[in-house]
């Protein structure tokens, strides 16, 4: 490894996983070099160099890693872990195919603190010169609080689109939330800007009293986290007026074994929900995918959607198993796969479809419109360039 | 003098076919046109209204409203002027119960997608559309076709002449072709190759989209595929139920559609429709990459007389533009 004062770290991308790091890095002195948005660009050069039959997400990855290291990076900091999935090899692989392309950079494998605390200590020591392990549990746990409140600001995104006056309004309130979260940096600063920050998406312009359907979204981790990979399918399916919540996030993903604080459902009730149908581990979010259809339909949502990229063995288990919980708990289930496809059209239909469903079992009957939400006036929502459309 | 009649005009433009259809106030069809889309939908729309006009030539219709389904849909709504805008599985659904009001099950092949709709009580209760395989398509039949040499139309009769089906896999349309050769060259009869390959894409439909649903009857089969009596065939003999062709089994989704803009209960002159006259504009078409950012997105862009119509295919919708021709959903109780 370099000298910690050399160090350019990168990481893949993943949600608002860097908003995350941001801060940590920050804290910790090292330079972090984001790589660029995951845009058409990473997936061409990911699918360049990787095998065919990887799956989405680890192109993904390496789209970004060569992204990053062309912007100047020169160490890599990839998760590690060992679910029985493909997961557990993404690290060693992506570090092969890039000294094979002839990439100069550290490799930095970072295993769950479960697996050993000295190692996982270690790691961060490498980082920053005279970390002592005190030290580094104050800085995860103000790093972690400020992660959690990141995510509650998505977690409330999703719900107060479905009610949104105007289109895109809710993704807009959403960006000026997390700049104004991510220039917090006491404990005491992140807790008011916490709350700042949300209530800029509470005072979105609404119409509580227009009725709305109630989707949960559960899956494979990285589809449900990173919107590029799943086509933005949260901001297409909420400006359909339809109420969402998501059964993983970033910390709840990364401290698996706490309560999902974001999902708000421990991971033993989730766990227990899924046993009728699955009684042990598949891998990835196989059991998760279960527990927590069974938690929304219970809960009275109207429908679930499962998000997997192609190939995924946990999920696919998953989606064997979902038309016996969608019989028994009365509640319609659509499966998306995903891939190198760029195009939108297919998913569209579906998802049109879905919601058509979903509104004619609410009323019985369906030869039905869905209410106006569709009517609302688009506004820009692009996020990089803000040039108006002419 | 011929008496003036309310219609109502519903359009399905897909991958390989494009359909249109005008129904009567009490949904039952005046005139319909099947022909194939050949990559152009816009000409497709055209040509179709043409040949529309030219059926109808005996009636005087009114065109009261207008739907617009199918994969170019959009496009569609924007170049008639529809008054709704509907996926192709609802609009199939919709047109189902219309010809069989207690209907449980739609089987629906088209030219590159297939659909299963499942209903209960005229509510659709679950669907599943193929995604990523094309054994389960028209096209593969169409292809096999060619390759054998005998038109599409008569894959039917052929079929309904063999009394043992040649098991052909159905998995993947590559392993159904090297089977396919392998039986024609160790001597099979082509009519049992033809049946053994309506089983095998029964197979593969059934397979990829009926998971762990329950196929109840009346059971509609649907699509340009329905044309193909060795198809009829070949899913009662795997589903063990009699299965029902309607009439207009090629314009169903053009039906369903026209019976949601009939349901949209519009007043005389409330509807976009642009008019029978949209055959004679000139649509120019064109493609640009936006390089606002990385995501290099390929734009649309439909002009007429030099005037952008429309404008779509970003990822960030700053590109996206309907001249408020669509009125994408009407409020109702």
């Amino acid at each position: 490894m370099r000298p910690p004062d050399q160090i350019r770290i990168t990481t893949p991308h993943m949600g608002n996983l860097h908003l995350l790091l941001d801060d940590l890095f920050g804290r910790l002195g090292v330079e972090y070099i984001k790589p660029p948005r995951s845009s058409t660009k990473t997936l061409q050069l990911g699918i360049k160099h990787s095998p065919e039959f990887a799956c989405l997400p680890l192109k993904i990855n390496l789209g970004n890693f060569i992204q990053a290291l062309e912007k100047g990076a020169n160490t890599i900091a990839m998760a590690g872990g060992h679910g029985p999935c493909r997961f557990g090899y993404y690290g060693i692989v992506e570090e092969r195919i890039l000294r094979d392309l002839g990439y100069e950079f550290d490799f930095m494998m970072l295993e769950p603190f479960s697996d050993g605390a000295w190692a996982f200590y270690k790691s961060f020591a490498s980082l920053s010169a005279g970390l002592s392990i005190r030290r580094l549990w104050k800085t995860l746990k103000v790093s972690f609080a400020k992660g959690r409140a990141f995510d509650q600001l998505r977690k409330r995104a999703l719900m107060v689109r479905a009610y949104e006056k105007n289109r895109g309004h809710t993704s807009r309130a959403l960006e000026e939330a997390e700049k104004l979260l991510a220039a917090a940096v006491t404990a005491a600063e992140i807790e008011a800007a916490a709350r700042e920050s949300l209530g800029l998406i509470e005072s979105v312009d609404q119409e509580r009293e227009r009725e709305v359907l109630k989707v949960g979204i559960v899956g494979e981790f990285f589809l449900l986290l990173e919107p590029f990979s799943n086509f933005d399918l949260e901001e297409l399916i909420g400006d359909m007026g339809v109420y969402l919540e998501r059964c993983v996030w970033v910390t709840d993903w990364i401290a698996p074994h706490r309560d999902n604080k974001i999902f708000g459902f421990p991971k033993g009730l989730i766990e227990e929900k899924a046993a009728p149908f699955l009684s042990h581990n598949v891998g990835g979010e196989g059991r998760e995918t279960i527990g927590s259809t069974v938690l929304f339909a219970e809960r009275g949502f109207d429908g679930v959607i499962q998000l997997l990229p192609f190939g995924c063995m946990p999920e696919n288990i998953a989606t064997s198993i979902l038309p016996k919980v969608q019989q028994k708990h009365d509640i319609p289930v659509l499966t998306l796969t995903f891939d190198e496809q760029t195009g939108r059209a297919g998913m569209v239909t579906r998802l049109e479809a879905f919601v058509d469903l979903l509104w004619a079992r609410r009323r019985g009957r369906t030869v039905s419109t869905p209410p106006d939400a569709l009517n609302r006036e688009p506004v820009s929502p692009c996020h990089e360039c803000k040039v108006k459309a002419v | 003098m011929k008496e003036r009649r309310t219609g109502y005009l519903g359009i399905d433009v897909g991958s390989v076919s494009t359909n249109l259809v005008i129904l009567d106030e009490r949904a039952s069809v005046l005139g319909a046109i099947y022909r194939r889309t050949q990559g152009q939908p816009i000409r497709a729309v055209q040509e179709g209204l043409k040949e529309l006009t030219a059926v109808m030539a005996d009636q005087d219709v009114e065109i009261r409203g207008v739907g617009a389904t199918g994969s170019a849909r959009h496009l569609t709504g924007v170049i008639v002027g529809a008054d709704i805008v509907k996926n192709e599985i609802t609009a199939h659904a919709v047109a189902a119960s219309q010809v069989i009001p207690d209907v449980n099950t739609v089987l629906e092949i088209g030219g590159q997608d297939s659909k299963l709709i499942i209903l209960r009580d005229g509510v659709v209760t679950d669907f599943a559309m193929n995604s990523v395989c094309a054994a389960g398509t028209g096209s593969f039949l169409d292809h096999q076709s060619t390759r054998l040499g005998i038109p599409i139309e008569e894959f039917g009769d052929y079929a309904l002449r063999s009394d043992s089906p040649a098991h052909i896999a159905g998995r993947c349309s590559v392993f159904a072709e090297s089977d396919m050769i392998h039986k024609q060259q160790v001597g099979a009869r082509v009519e049992d190759i033809i049946y053994g390959l309506c089983h095998a894409l029964a197979r593969n439909y059934l397979n990829n989209l009926s998971k762990g649903k329950e196929l109840l009857e009346p059971t509609v089969f649907q699509g340009g595929v329905a044309a193909n009596a060795g198809m009829k065939r070949a899913f009662e003999a795997e589903l063990g139920v009699e299965v029902v062709v309607p009439a207009y089994y090629h314009v169903m989704g053009a039906i369903g559609s026209a019976i949601l803009a009939l349901e949209l209960d519009l007043e005389p002159g409330e509807t976009s429709f642009k008019g029978f006259e949209v055959t004679d504009l000139n649509y120019e078409t064109s493609t640009f990459i936006c390089d606002g950012c990385s995501n290099t997105c390929e734009v649309v862009r439909i002009k007429v007389g030099g005037k952008t119509l429309a404008r779509w295919g970003g990822r960030c919708g700053k590109w996206e533009l309907q001249d408020g021709t669509v009125r994408k959903t009407k409020v109702k109780a």
